[in-house]
């Protein structure tokens, strides 16, 4: 046994194919890690949220306004808008159409920046600052948890967009535009329990 | 037939480091980070026992003055902060990180970069904390940092600034770590190993790894509110402004109670491990420590209430929580009789590293029953804050974890030296620390039910805890002149140890199957698996697939339910962007203590140091040429 094993070849996998999607692909499950560690951030945030409004005697505290509804919707109009793209970018990386991923993801890049014009009014529309109390604390963190989310999906988005459209695309390639967007409903899904905790937990009690 | 000397020389030319320290900076070879962690969490472990020495010392007598009550303070938080984030769970990553390709026989891990990064980001927090304390800046309020104390108002200064970022550093680091074994395990078996044929090491690591990713988030969002109240003024622990000092215990320890887990469980893969080898008897309800395994890590996720007895939360609260906490017992006994049953049926060789299990087994019982003591919360109310609950964890962690560690430690080491450590010198080690340890920790047991408080730094004569702090103390110096003994073996060994070839303990799992020392691609051919222990079953010749490119770093990616083959995927090379993102990384959270610019300018740093890392490599294009469709 001390010396090196023998061994027998019973196959070969040199036939196999370079890449994948999907599932398939050893990067999709590591996108997926990722956000289940960015979604269990999220639940505890919210968790936070709905804990310090359980201690608390009315909610907002007296003297904090409810938050604005108009520049929060314009910006969940806008995600859900962008969702649409996004789905339709992942469809197009599956189907390996390189201008399709090329335009859809530049497409997505331009929603990335127009998302931060209602997200930057939203914050000046919260009614309470940080510093206030611990209901503008625990609204403020969650914003800013998804604010950067937005930012980072803004980051990859651009930095993929300049790849595609200065380089060859491959398989691994369109796998990457499929994580990105997979990524980008992420932030879109996230957002939709964020957004009825800030602005709509506080009407509803 | 055997490996092929042309492949293994096209193979070593594909994988091995560029040479000189660039090489050093720039491996992603899992072997070389992981060595680095381990070393670095072993030193930090020599440190913090240290500091674990210099307290009993002052300890010994009553109404010392030895150590002011500040430098106590400093030390126990130093110590608590080390072990706990610093030693245990990294050291427990860094096996996982070494084992786990080896043990698949794949060539390296799912995301090489990411483990070196997970490693310079780790060394960041070490160094964060020690320089802090080079510069007289040492946290000091425990390992857990509570606040109103840790607040702004109790804690000027920096202190509880630097614990909250060295947590941040070193959380980052444990989520990709965790990440990354996570997905090697699901997405990188061999042929033929299913998940029912894979070995407990591997589902211990797995299990534990997505414990980390589902409660490591807790800690990271608790200590970054703790700073934001320090630093930007939030409110979340001011009880004047809404805030509440019980929701940073609840996240907290929603983090801290599966922690325990998080070190325990990976250690009761080197147990099985060790036991299946040594008894030379397959393991004993393989199913059955696997389903523990999994009930302890969901249990574990329910119980972090038992650690808030004394907070005075609602009487049902305190019910479920004792019930869940005794239940855990449940699953975590069912293994011990597994492993009990395996020696039992098997003939048992009584080597170092089967020793550190025998070891373990006492002492973690021991542990295990003064945790269902405690688990209770009428009796939690009692002993809380006592020495009992310094003795109850010493007992789980050290005897649980450590124990299991210093066996895996002996195992392993002519796996990765290619020497074997002495007998002699091993089992001297090994009667020092064990009977050290049970010599200054039991009697802590009593000290605790006497009513000595933990965390204070003397105490009045005449309590009649004099010769309990005595022995305890003396039992402390043997522990640690036993770990030199230890370390002492370790290094001479390197040298002067017995060639230990690739197999010598005959064990069950496929790391065995390649050299000692491994090279830097594991193995020259991909393994196909018929059972849970492929060594023993498929004697005399291991069957094989070939078929991986030679000439580029290639890894094969299965199926993650019967580990098919799917397709071969580029495994990255050597790269310098994991320091830089790490560096990146730790600009920001070091500068941000002391100025909000760090976060626009660290932030644009570790956008450069991604875009870096994740630029795609040319050549790795295969379809169709630029603006064409593919």
């Amino acid at each position: 046994m001390n010396s090196p094993r023998e061994i027998e070849i019973v196959g070969n996998v040199a036939d196999l194919p370079t890449s994948a999607s999907g599932p398939r692909h050893l990067v999709w499950w590591g996108n997926i890690g990722f956000m289940v560690i960015e979604g269990t951030g999220f639940a505890l945030a919210a968790a936070a949220y709905l804990y310090l409004m359980t201690q608390a005697a009315a909610w907002p505290p007296k003297g904090d306004q409810l938050p604005g509804l108009l520049w929060s919707g314009i910006f969940t109009a806008l995600l859900l808008v962008s969702e649409v793209v996004a789905i339709w970018v992942l469809r197009r990386a599956r189907a390996h159409d390189a201008n399709g991923v090329r335009w859809g993801t530049l497409v997505m890049s331009l929603f990335g920046l127009a998302l931060l014009v209602p997200r930057g009014f939203e914050f000046a529309h919260l009614g309470v600052s940080w510093h206030q109390d611990a209901y503008g604390s625990v609204v403020w963190l969650l914003l800013v948890l998804h604010t950067t989310h937005i930012v980072t999906e803004l980051g990859e988005c651009l930095v993929q967009t300049a790849w595609l459209f200065t380089h060859r695309i491959g398989d691994d390639q369109f796998c990457d535009v499929e994580d990105n967007c997979n990524y980008w409903t992420f932030v879109v899904l996230t957002w939709l329990p964020i957004y009825t905790l800030i602005y709509w937990a506080p009407r509803a009690i | 037939m055997t490996p092929d000397q042309g492949q293994h020389d096209q193979l070593a030319a594909t994988w091995r480091d560029p040479p000189g320290l660039w090489g050093f900076l720039v491996t992603v070879d899992h072997k070389r980070i992981a060595a680095r962690y381990i070393v670095t969490a072993l030193l930090l472990l020599f440190l913090a026992g240290m500091l674990a020495l210099d307290m009993r010392w002052q300890l010994s007598v009553p109404e010392n003055t030895r150590m002011s009550p500040q430098l106590y303070n400093e030390s126990f938080s130093l110590h608590g902060s080390t072990m706990l984030f610093l030693v245990s769970v990294p050291i427990m990553e860094a096996m996982a990180m070494w084992l786990v390709p080896l043990m698949l026989g794949a060539r390296n891990m799912a995301f090489p970069r990411l483990g070196a990064f997970s490693f310079w980001l780790y060394l960041g927090g070490v160094l964060t904390l020690w320089i802090a304390h080079a510069m007289d800046i040492t946290p000091d309020l425990g390992w857990f940092e509570y606040p109103p104390l840790a607040g702004p108002n109790y804690s000027p200064g920096h202190r509880a600034d630097i614990w909250a970022q060295m947590i941040t550093f070193t959380e980052v680091a444990a989520l990709c770590a965790s990440v990354n074994v996570t997905v090697t395990i699901l997405k990188m078996r061999p042929p033929g190993m299913t998940l029912a044929r894979m070995p407990v090491f591997l589902w211990a690591m797995l299990i534990a790894s997505i414990m980390t990713i589902l409660s490591m988030p807790a800690i990271m969002l608790v200590t970054s509110m703790l700073i934001s109240d320090r630093l930007v003024s939030t409110h979340f622990f001011s009880a004047a402004a809404g805030g509440d000092v019980v929701l940073f215990q609840h996240l907290f320890w929603f983090f801290g109670h599966p922690e325990v887990y998080i070190i325990f469980i990976p250690a009761t893969g080197f147990v099985s491990a060790i036991v299946e080898t040594f008894s030379r008897h397959r393991l004993f309800g393989h199913s059955v420590i696997v389903l523990s395994i999994i009930s302890i890590g969901a249990l574990a996720f329910g119980l972090w209430v038992h650690h808030m007895f004394a907070v005075g939360l609602p009487r049902l609260g305190n019910d479920f929580y004792t019930a869940a906490s005794m239940a855990i017992a449940l699953p975590a006994g069912l293994q011990i009789f597994c492993w009990i049953a395996t020696i039992w049926s098997g003939r048992p060789r009584l080597d170092t590293p089967m020793l550190w299990m025998l070891a373990f087994f006492a002492t973690f019982v021991i542990g295990g029953l003064s945790g269902v003591m405690t688990a209770s919360a009428a009796l939690n109310l009692q002993l809380t804050d006592t020495y009992f609950i310094v003795a109850h964890f010493h007992y789980v962690l050290v005897g649980g974890a450590l124990f299991p560690l210093f066996g895996a430690f002996c195992y392993w080491y002519p796996k990765a030296t290619g020497r074997l450590m002495s007998e002699r010198w091993g089992k001297v080690a090994l009667a020092a620390i064990v009977g050290g340890f049970n010599l200054g920790f039991f009697p802590m047991h009593l000290l605790g039910l006497l009513g000595m408080p933990r965390r204070v730094y003397t105490y009045p004569a005449g309590m009649g805890w004099d010769l309990l702090n005595q022995i305890a103390t003396a039992g402390s110096v043997i522990s640690v002149l036993g770990g030199l003994v230890f370390v002492a073996n370790a290094i001479i060994s390197y040298w002067r140890g017995a060639p230990s070839g690739p197999d010598p303990w005959q064990g069950s799992t496929l790391e065995w199957a390649t050299g000692s020392p491994p090279p830097p691609w594991n193995m020259d051919y991909i393994p196909v698996v018929h059972s849970a222990a492929p060594l023993w079953d498929d004697e005399p010749r291991l069957p094989v697939m070939q078929g991986l490119a030679n000439d580029h770093r290639e890894v094969l990616i299965t199926s993650v339910t019967d580990s098919a083959p799917i397709y071969r995927h580029k495994s990255s090379g050597p790269s310098i962007w994991p320091v830089i993102a790490a560096l990146a990384v730790s600009v920001m959270f070091i500068a941000s203590i002391f100025t909000a610019w760090a976060v626009p300018i660290g932030t644009a740093l570790i956008g450069v140091a991604l875009t870096g890392w994740f630029w795609p490599q040319r050549g790795r294009a295969t379809t169709g040429p630029l603006g064409v469709r593919s």
